[in-house]
């Protein structure tokens, strides 16, 4: 309201009609044409593999592997994240380098990292735990913000920060902090899947296989063990058996495939790789060198850089809004409020296995069902995302206090438990925004022409100088988004809200590990 | 001798919404000072204010009794010494307690009354408990002046009196703020009264008697 004077005010209307008109504006653009030959036959084959799973596909190796993989890759970005999020709030730099560290995809980090490190284990840990170290600094830091400081506060004058941290400030948030990597340890199960479309030898890579070669029950059975180690969860990564994990992953881990020394492979990469091709061997001082580099750049923003990011945006910014149309209309079907237990049950079924399904893998068997086009991409992510901010705004409806005479049915929907959480629908679209977007570019990759295709083309032509000057784009631009994110939220004053699947989840014990608060042990939230 | 606390036409709030106003007071080593006042009046503030200017000689005891719910009683007593010890000591006390520092939080403990609770957790403790463990992390801390925000609020009559005589004891000035006229008579040299941020009494106890100062707090249940 402060700003209505000379701005005009933001509403949830007036936000949704210009996310709205950008799709529209964007729809003309995007190829929806569909350009597989015998789509329908493909289907009628993908069902029968899904009927008759061939479990004998599943080789144990790269299921022990995906877990290794993971449990690492967290265990990593767990521990750095944690040292970053003490910096965070006094160091920009720090803020910077996660902000940074996040804004790349887990599979652009693979396909840099590879260069050094080769098809090695460092590649796949690394990978996972680069990224993941800026999401944990981001998110440990808003968990020690908003702790409890009152025990901090009363600590004897000048007691050493170490003491005050480990008496005063973990403990209170101890809880939180390990609901929320356990959490990500799901995440980082999905993103190992996805590494193996890449080379990693994890379940992915033998999906990858399989689905192009039209394998169905191969692929269906090896899908469904994952799905089993990721509704298992609870049963098998709990605070004591990950350090257990971690060290025995350790030991399981497969040999690097030849790839020289890393040693020497880390010289060339900084020394030459990464040097844009001007700058090589050409004096710093001649004007020229810089001329030329001016122009190299230039040449890979208009080239690459602007027609991918046009491209990147398209895809993102119609796949939002159909995700939000799929959210809505979701709903009030996995909720309890609507449709009574059977809701509830549908709500739970449909968050397993839409969290258990990378937008990367289901963009991948789309594509190879319906032909290339932008179709597949956008039916992937707006499943994705349309399911997980369906199922929570589900959740939201049931609690919803509502009075005794309230409607039912249609009524309900549109005049009770829509308006009322459409802020908080807005919120979560906002969130899911950037990721979207993270995604989008990440599936130039399969082909789509996002900015994932432009880095995917220079890293197989060892263009890595190229390469990087494209990942420097693809962070700006998913950072923008993100700012323009938090900036919308605050404008339409819904940047309370909880916005994180892991919030939902980390609810209960957050409330109950407050300093003072004389409560019992934190309740394990539901599975 | 020299004053352990001095405030000089102090004003102080919170965000820019001053609760004290102009207060002037001067406190020697060695008094036992009730501050009192209805709730609103500025207690906690003072308090608060107080433990500010002299980080170095005060321990506080806040009104919540502000301990970590996870730890143990025995860690969150053992935080009450945490600068006399090197850092290293004080994470291998948070691990495995060496047996030296159990003694001493017990004897803090027994003098509470709640040394069978040594190693339970403290989120688990009731609210007179934890307000005990409280008490007992300043005793422990044994800075020489101890302000005590509504110390024994949680706790009865007889077993608060036991609180405010052990703590009396241990600590050589002693500031409470409390809302109980009986126990403030009872239990300090001289009462400090404020009303809306403002002290407008300020004598030695034995001359005020319970009946002069109720007319200060109508409305309020005593």
């Amino acid at each position: 309201m402060r700003k209505a004077g000379y701005l005009p005010g933001l509403t949830y209307g007036s936000a949704t009609q210009i996310f709205l008109l950008a799709a529209i504006i964007a729809l003309p653009f995007a190829d929806l044409s569909l350009s597989a030959v015998h789509p329908g036959a493909e289907f009628r084959r993908l069902l029968a593999g899904i009927l008759a799973p061939s479990f004998s596909a599943i080789e144990l190796r790269s299921v022990v592997w995906t877990v290794a993989f993971a449990v690492l890759g967290v265990v990593v970005g767990g521990s750095a994240g944690l040292v970053l999020a003490l910096f965070f709030d006094r160091s920009r730099l720090v803020r910077l380098t996660a902000a940074f560290l996040r804004s790349v995809h887990e599979l652009f980090w693979a396909l840099f990292l590879m260069q050094i490190t080769g098809l090695s284990p460092a590649t796949g840990i690394l990978a996972i735990a680069l990224p993941y170290a800026g999401i944990f600094a981001k998110v440990f830091a808003e968990i020690f913000e908003e702790a409890d400081k009152s025990a901090e506060s009363v600590l004897p004058h000048r007691t050493a920060a170490v003491s005050r941290f480990a008496f005063a400030r973990f403990p209170v948030v101890a809880q939180q902090l390990k609901t929320y990597t356990l959490y990500r340890l799901e995440c980082a199960m999905r993103s190992t899947l996805v590494l193996g479309f890449v080379g990693l030898p994890t379940i992915g890579f033998h999906l990858e296989s399989y689905f192009k070669e039209g394998h169905y029950a191969q692929a269906t059975a090896l899908l469904a063990c994952f799905y089993v180690l990721i509704g298992t969860r609870r049963l098998w990564a709990r605070p004591w058996t990950v350090p257990v994990l971690a060290i025995a992953s350790l030991f399981v881990l497969p040999e690097a495939t030849g790839n020289g020394s890393t040693w020497n492979n880390t010289v060339r990469f900084f020394g030459h790789d990464i040097v844009p091709a001007p700058l090589r061997s050409h004096s710093l001082w001649h004007g020229e060198t810089w001329a030329a580099f001016g122009s190299w750049v230039w040449r890979i923003t208009v080239q690459q850089i602007g027609p991918g990011t046009v491209e990147t945006l398209i895809l993102a910014q119609i796949a939002l809004v159909a995700a939000g149309a799929l959210a809505l209309l979701l709903y009030p079907i996995v909720s309890r409020r609507f449709l009574g237990q059977v809701g509830h049950y549908l709500g739970r079924v449909m968050l397993v296995v839409v969290r258990s399904t990378p937008e990367y893998m289901l963009a991948y068997l789309l594509l190879q069902l319906m032909g290339p086009s932008m179709l597949p991409a956008i039916i992937a992510l707006s499943l994705h995302n349309g399911a997980i901010v369906g199922y929570l705004l589900g959740r939201q409806a049931d609690q919803l206090a509502l009075r005794v005479d309230a409607p039912n049915g249609a009524n309900l929907y549109f005049y009770q438990t829509t308006p009322t959480l459409y802020g908080q629908f807005l919120a979560y679209m906002l969130y899911r925004w950037e990721l979207i977007l993270r995604e989008s570019a990440i599936f130039g990759i399969l082909g789509l022409k996002t900015l994932g295709y432009y880095v995917d083309a220079a890293i197989s032509e060892l263009r890595i100088d190229t390469a990087t000057l494209l990942l420097v784009g693809v962070a700006v631009l998913s950072m923008s988004v993100d700012a323009c994110s938090r900036h919308l939220r605050r404008r339409l004053r819904i940047e309370a809200f909880p916005v994180r699947l892991s919030a939902h989840h980390g609810a209960q014990s957050a409330r109950s590990s407050g300093a003072y608060t004389g409560a019992a042990h934190a309740q394990q939230p539901v599975a | 001798m020299a004053a352990a606390i001095t405030l000089d036409k102090v004003t102080a709030g919170y965000q820019d919404v001053p609760v004290l106003h102009d207060i002037t007071l001067s406190i020697s080593p060695g008094e036992r000072v009730a501050v009192i006042g209805r709730s609103g009046a500025g207690k906690s503030t003072l308090l608060n204010t107080i433990y500010r200017r002299y980080p170095e000689h005060t321990a506080l005891i806040p009104q919540a009794s502000a301990l970590v719910a996870n730890l143990s009683v025995f860690h969150n007593v053992f935080m009450g010494c945490l600068d006399r010890h090197s850092t290293l000591y004080n994470l291998r006390t948070l691990v495995a307690p060496p047996a030296a520092e159990v003694a001493a939080v017990t004897r803090v403990l027994e003098a509470v009354g709640l040394a069978e609770k040594l190693f339970a957790k403290a989120g688990n403790l009731s609210g007179g408990q934890q307000q005990r463990t409280s008490v007992a992390r300043a005793m422990l801390n044994g800075r020489p002046i101890v302000l005590g925000d509504e110390p024994v609020s949680a706790l009865d009559r007889v077993q608060g009196g036991d609180v405010l005589r052990v703590l009396s004891e241990r600590h050589e000035t002693k500031i409470f703020a409390m809302h109980d006229i009986r126990l403030a008579l009872e239990h300090s040299d001289r009462i400090v009264l404020l009303e809306a941020g403002r002290i407008v009494l300020d004598e030695p106890s034995n001359h005020l008697s319970y009946e002069r100062l109720l007319p200060h707090f109508e409305g309020e249940l005593q």
